[in-house]
This record gives C-alpha cells, sequence and structure tokens, in this order.
C-alpha cells in the first residue's frame, strides 16, 4: 500500500493546514492513547503524570508530532529519513511496534475531532497511509 | 459476562440517545468504503462506489449504513448480554455473508472517527474509552460463531 503521488500531495495539503495546530494535536493524541487503551501506559512508567493534559504528555505529544510534521516532507524516502528514529526506537526504546498503529488511530481521531470539515474520507485514507508507511520505516531496524 | 462501570454504561447510552442513526450509519460506512476499499468486496451488487463522492451519493450504501447502525442498537439495550444478542448475526456473517471477522474492527474505527467529529471536544479521552470498549465488545460477539 505505497504513497502515491496524490496521497502525497493530499497529506502535504492537510498538513498546511493542521500545522499551527500540532502541538495541541500531538498532546491529545497521546492523552486519548493513554486513556483509551491503557496498556500502552506502560512505557511511560518514568513520567509522575499520565493524565491527558499532564506536563510530560503535553511536551511528548508535541516532540512526536513535531517528528511527524517532519516526516512529511520525507514522504519520498521515509525509511532513510527516518533511520536515527527507528534505531533509537529499536535499540533503545523498544516500543512493541504494534503501538504505532494505536497511536495513529488516536492522532486520527483527534484531527477528525479538531477538522470535522477537512477531515474527509480522501483525507483520512491519505493520512492513513502516511502513518501506516512513516510506522513501517520507524520498525525498520527492528530485526 | 463484560463489567461496565456506571460511567460507560451511562456515556454509552448517551451517545446512542443523541446520534442521529440516519446520518451516522451512512458516513461509516462510506467513510469504510473509501479508506479500506477491499471491504467494497462484499457490496458488488451496490453500483458505483469507484470515489468517496459517489460512494457518499450512493443509496444502497446509506441503506445499508443504517441497518448497521440499528443493528448497533440492539448491543446498546442489551449491554449485559451483546454475546446472545449477537449470536445469530454472528452466524450470519460467517455461514451466508462470508465476511472477514476482521473487517469488523475496521467498520468499528471508522464509526469511531465519524462519532468523534460529531461531538467534537464532547468526545473526551474518557468517552473514547467507554465507545471503544463497547466496540470491541460488538466486534468480538460477532466474530464469535465463525469455525
Amino acid at each position: 500500500m505505497s504513497l502515491t503521488a496524490k496521497d502525497k500531495s493530499v497529506v502535504k495539503a492537510f498538513w498546511g493546514k493542521i500545522s499551527g495546530k500540532a502541538d495541541v494535536i500531538g498532546a491529545e493524541a497521546l492523552g486519548r492513547m493513554l486513556t483509551a487503551y491503557p496498556q500502552t501506559k506502560t512505557y511511560f512508567s518514568h513520567w509522575a503524570d499520565l493524565s491527558p493534559g499532564s506536563a510530560p504528555v503535553k511536551k511528548h505529544g508535541g516532540v512526536i508530532m513535531g517528528a511527524i510534521g517532519n516526516a512529511v516532507g520525507l514522504m519520498d524516502n521515509l525509511v532513510g529519513g527516518l533511520s536515527a528514529l527507528s534505531d533509537l526506537h529499536a535499540f533503545k526504546l523498544r516500543v512493541d511496534p504494534g503501538n504505532f498503529k494505536i497511536l495513529s488511530h488516536n492522532i486520527l481521531v483527534t484531527l477528525a475531532i479538531h477538522f470535522p470539515g477537512d477531515f474527509t474520507p480522501e483525507v483520512h485514507i491519505a493520512v492513513d497511509k502516511f502513518l501506516a508507511a512513516l510506522s513501517a520505516a520507524l520498525a525498520d531496524k527492528y530485526r | 459476562m463484560v463489567e461496565w462501570t456506571d460511567f460507560e454504561r451511562a456515556t454509552i447510552q448517551s451517545i446512542f440517545s443523541k446520534m442521529d442513526y440516519d446520518d451516522v450509519g451512512p458516513a461509516a460506512l462510506s467513510r469504510c468504503l473509501v479508506v479500506y476499499p477491499w471491504t467494497q468486496r462484499y457490496f458488488g451488487n451496490f453500483g458505483n462506489l469507484y470515489n468517496a463522492t459517489v460512494t457518499a451519493g450512493n443509496p444502497m450504501v446509506a441503506a445499508h449504513g443504517k441497518t448497521v447502525l440499528r443493528g448497533l442498537d440492539r448491543a446498546v439495550k442489551n449491554l449485559d448480554d451483546i454475546k446472545a444478542t449477537y449470536a445469530e448475526l454472528s452466524v450470519l456473517h460467517s455461514e451466508k455473508l462470508h465476511v472477514d471477522p476482521d473487517n469488523f474492527r475496521l467498520l468499528a474505527d471508522c464509526l469511531t472517527i465519524v462519532v468523534a467529529a460529531r461531538m467534537g471536544a464532547d468526545f473526551t479521552a474518557d468517552v473514547q474509552g467507554a465507545f471503544q470498549k463497547f466496540l470491541a465488545v460488538v466486534v468480538s460477539s460477532l466474530g464469535r460463531q465463525y469455525h
């Protein structure tokens, strides 16, 4: 399910609309994931406060969304562009790659809430494909 | 037996009591057919599904979306025994319709996104958790009679 030229242009256009709110979206998506999928909290036992809106959740949501925003510009070579991040996730963080899909779903839910008019089915499929390709690139070094 | 907290029960009932089934059902099904195009395999006699606009305007998709959502209503009214409520529907989807049960999860995800878009900020993380737990039970029950 590779990214077509049309997928890339739809993702870029949509990201142009949402980039101003990227931090908020990242924070909310992470908070939703930790609440609706409590098993994901196991990766953050070092945080004092895991509730949505807490300082570590907001900060880390911003970090994640910033990296995703960078990846929008790297869509022609996600595996190469995300190589260092893949090393980090594979060898240091060791996040089970099944969780990438869970976070992606929560990003989509958050986007639907904040941009109900713009998050049409056509945009939804392009962003879903992009996040799936990004997740695969992030998992590239795992084994 | 599924254990529902008071919050989960109240939340699920509230979401469905406020929902416009005739809007949400068609929107969720047509989104599923667009975002996961392989799901179109089950709707060969529905006519044109070749793009998002055509799918959204397809009257058979709209009618079936409403049917699916009314089916969900039965689970909302029988939260304490969704498994029994859906036993026949599960057999139907397995033996007659031959639907891969993975597809139930895909439709559930699209329904979550449509409901989230309609509810906006009221669809809080806790509300999302309750709604998704309900859909997970529904999906599991629908897949239960497959063999």
